[in-house]
């Protein structure tokens, strides 16, 4: 079995984020970069469907040579071999998925990770434009995996339920919270992965389709407003939740 | 409270290997995970976290720079030094085991050992399927031990061990002691197994201090041992003050875990506590506090990169390491105590990890050689005249 991890570098969760001075793009200035949440639970899925039937992990990554340090953390965890491809531009989700989907087409993995979301621009394309891209059925939000005979059967997060699928391989499963509990890599998982190599090829190009205009932060909270209390209060504050805050 | 990011008001990081960074993000995330959660239950109660003994295994953060031949990751002192920050960061009886396992327990094992005594037993220890403790201080010989009672004598194929122990951490829960007796009056090291007649470790009740670690005492009485249970290459009090050497520089680096917890906390508190209608973090006499904190962190952990970096290229001085040793004991527990200060009556509570982590470093700061003997150990050195003998 071949399988890829689709593995994104992104903005440490505590990042207090900064708009740029271009206006368009976050100040990366004393951001910390960690290896996308939700791929942790692609990779850790990833390694133990090697572990139970044999094969190999390949972690993708498409960006700058920072994502190197991603994709280090993904071969301490056990993946087998690292590539990066390289593009230095911002690209949306078209273009990265295009990326990645050009490159897989060579590699012909069986069945394809992605986390189900990016925690820093949270479009949620990505693993679907790939399938897309190279025609193959998509699993999204999947927290619940069994492969046997070449079929995969999962169990998809829905709204106020959990859908049971089954798909054929090669496909494309996009990981959600709860899937599993990701390993933490050994301190020999970490020796090991500075003997591995990480191959790097220039990403295909791809125009991006989505232009971003401009970055804007929600505007400060206001403080709330006690209108009184106990019942005598009621009747004031469903007056104000209807003619001022207009929410009744 | 914001998740703790690290202190490094240095940019330490840039000088910081990749894969050095990577263990130390690996351990913080352990630590802020599996130890944080049950920590204050178990000082609560006393009681060792037995549980975590297979994952900090299985993280190979034990005896993490011995070869891999023997099961182990074999990094570099710097990032062993940064493991025994993040873990001491959870609490210092956390450290204290692994240090002891891996610098006091298999680093003798594997310095004075024979090839079967490594192979027997480093895998074990380092996977932490076996625990190991290390006896050397006895109720009347803590600084001095070139003054032990502990006998050993030679009986056939045989070596018959006489006396006791104290303050030996993991004693109870030990699977193998590494004993130091005098066997014709000079200090050998031998070792001696779990439920060997004559042997027994009993463990150390009372204490206000290290509270989630075993502490216990080491007895033997007429207790018998195979002669290939010595470990051949050890001689002399230079041996058991090799290994100590390895354990205070985990110590050096390991305070600076417990001294950034206590900043964090602090700095954290200081902005989120009102007084007089704003954050208590605005008055100079918190500033001045927590200046000084951050200050001395940064001094303690150039200290350790440099110390860490030398040992790895071989060149380090022992004096070098009583001297880090003994500056980041002294202020880790000076910044536990300021920051009690800033926390006010809120310090005192286990809601916080500071009043436990003030207490533990009573203890750091005393064992694996005292603040004052670190003192006279440096003394003597850049004297040249030794203020004891």
């Amino acid at each position: 079995m071949k399988i890829a991890v689709c593995v994104s570098h992104v903005p440490d969760t505590e990042t207090k984020v900064k708009i740029g001075s271009d206006g368009k793009t976050i100040d990366t200035s004393g951001v910390n970069y960690i290896l996308n949440p939700y791929d942790e639970f692609a990779v850790e899925e990833a390694l133990k469907i090697r572990e139970k039937d044999g094969g190999e992990v390949v972690a993708v990554s498409l960006g700058e040579d920072a994502n190197k340090e991603t994709l280090r953390k993904a071969l301490a965890m056990g993946i087998d071999k690292a590539v990066l491809l390289k593009d230095e531009h911002e690209r949306d989700s078209y273009a990265v998925a295009k990326g990645i989907a050009e490159y897989l087409k060579s590699y012909e993995p069986d069945l394809i990770f992605v986390g189900k979301q990016s925690i820093d621009y949270d479009n949620l394309q990505v693993g679907g434009l790939i399938a897309e891209f190279l025609g193959l059925p998509s699993v999204s939000v999947a927290v619940k995996l069994e492969y046997a005979d070449g079929k995969l059967k999962a169990e998809r997060e829905i709204e106020g339920a959990h859908e049971h699928v089954e798909v054929t391989l090669p496909c494309v499963v996009a990981a959600q919270r709860g899937l599993n509990e990701p390993r933490y890599p050994s301190l020999k998982g970490i020796m090991q992965a500075k003997k591995k190599p990480i191959e790097e090829i220039e990403a295909a190009q791809a125009e991006s389709r989505v232009k971003v205009l401009g970055m804007k932060k929600p505007p400060e909270k206001q403080p709330g407003k006690i209108v009184g209390e106990g019942v005598d209060a009621v009747p004031e504050l469903v007056r104000l939740l209807r003619e001022e805050a207009k929410v009744i | 409270m914001a998740k703790f990011q690290g202190v490094d008001y240095f940019d330490l990081d840039d000088v910081l290997e990749d894969d050095e960074i990577l263990v130390r993000n690996t351990v913080r995330e352990f630590v802020e995970d599996k130890v944080i959660p049950i920590i204050e239950k178990h000082n609560r109660e006393s009681t060792f976290p037995k549980e975590l003994i297979p994952i900090i295994g299985e993280l190979g953060l034990i005896g993490s720079t011995l070869p891999e031949k023997y099961g182990c990751a074999g990094m570099n002192n710097v990032a062993y030094g940064l493991v025994m920050q993040e873990l001491e960061r959870g609490d210092s009886g956390i450290r204290s085991f692994a240090s002891v396992q891996g610098a006091l327990v298999m680093y003798p094992i594997y310095t004075f050992g024979t090839e079967e005594q490594r192979e027997h037993w480093l895998p074990k220890l380092a996977s932490g399927e076996k625990i190991g403790c290390f006896g050397l201080t006895e109720p009347d010989y803590g600084s001095n031990p070139s003054g032990m009672k502990t006998r050993a004598e030679k009986k056939g194929d045989r070596y018959i061990l006489n006396g006791a122990k104290m303050w030996i951490t993991n004693g109870t829960i030990a699977d193998v002691a590494v004993v130091w007796a005098k066997l014709d009056g000079e200090i050998r090291g031998f070792l001696v197994e779990k439920g060997t007649k004559g042997f027994s470790a009993p463990e150390m009740k009372g204490k206000h201090s290290l509270r989630a670690s075993v502490t216990s005492e080491l007895v033997l009485e007429d207790c018998e041992i195979p002669e290939e249970n010595l470990l051949p290459e050890s001689g002399g009090l230079k041996s058991p003050l090799m290994c100590l050497n390895q354990a205070r520089y985990g110590i050096a680096w390991g305070v600076l875990g417990a001294a950034m917890a206590c900043y964090h906390t602090a700095l954290d508190y200081s902005q989120t506590r009102i007084q007089f209608d704003k954050p208590i973090g605005s008055f100079q006499l918190i500033q001045e506090k927590l200046t000084h904190m951050v200050t001395e962190i940064t001094k303690g952990q150039l200290l350790c990169w440099k110390l860490g970096r030398m040992k790895d290229a071989g060149t380090l001085k022992h004096t070098q390491v009583s001297m880090a040793k003994r500056n980041n004991c002294y202020h880790a527990l000076e910044i536990a105590r300021m920051s009690r200060e800033i926390l006010g009556a809120n310090g005192i509570l286990d809601e916080y990890p500071v009043m436990r982590h003030a207490a533990n470093l009573e203890s750091v700061k005393t064992y694996e050689g005292t603040h004052e003997i670190h003192t006279l150990i440096i003394g003597q050195d850049v004297t040249g005249i030794a203020a004891f003998t």
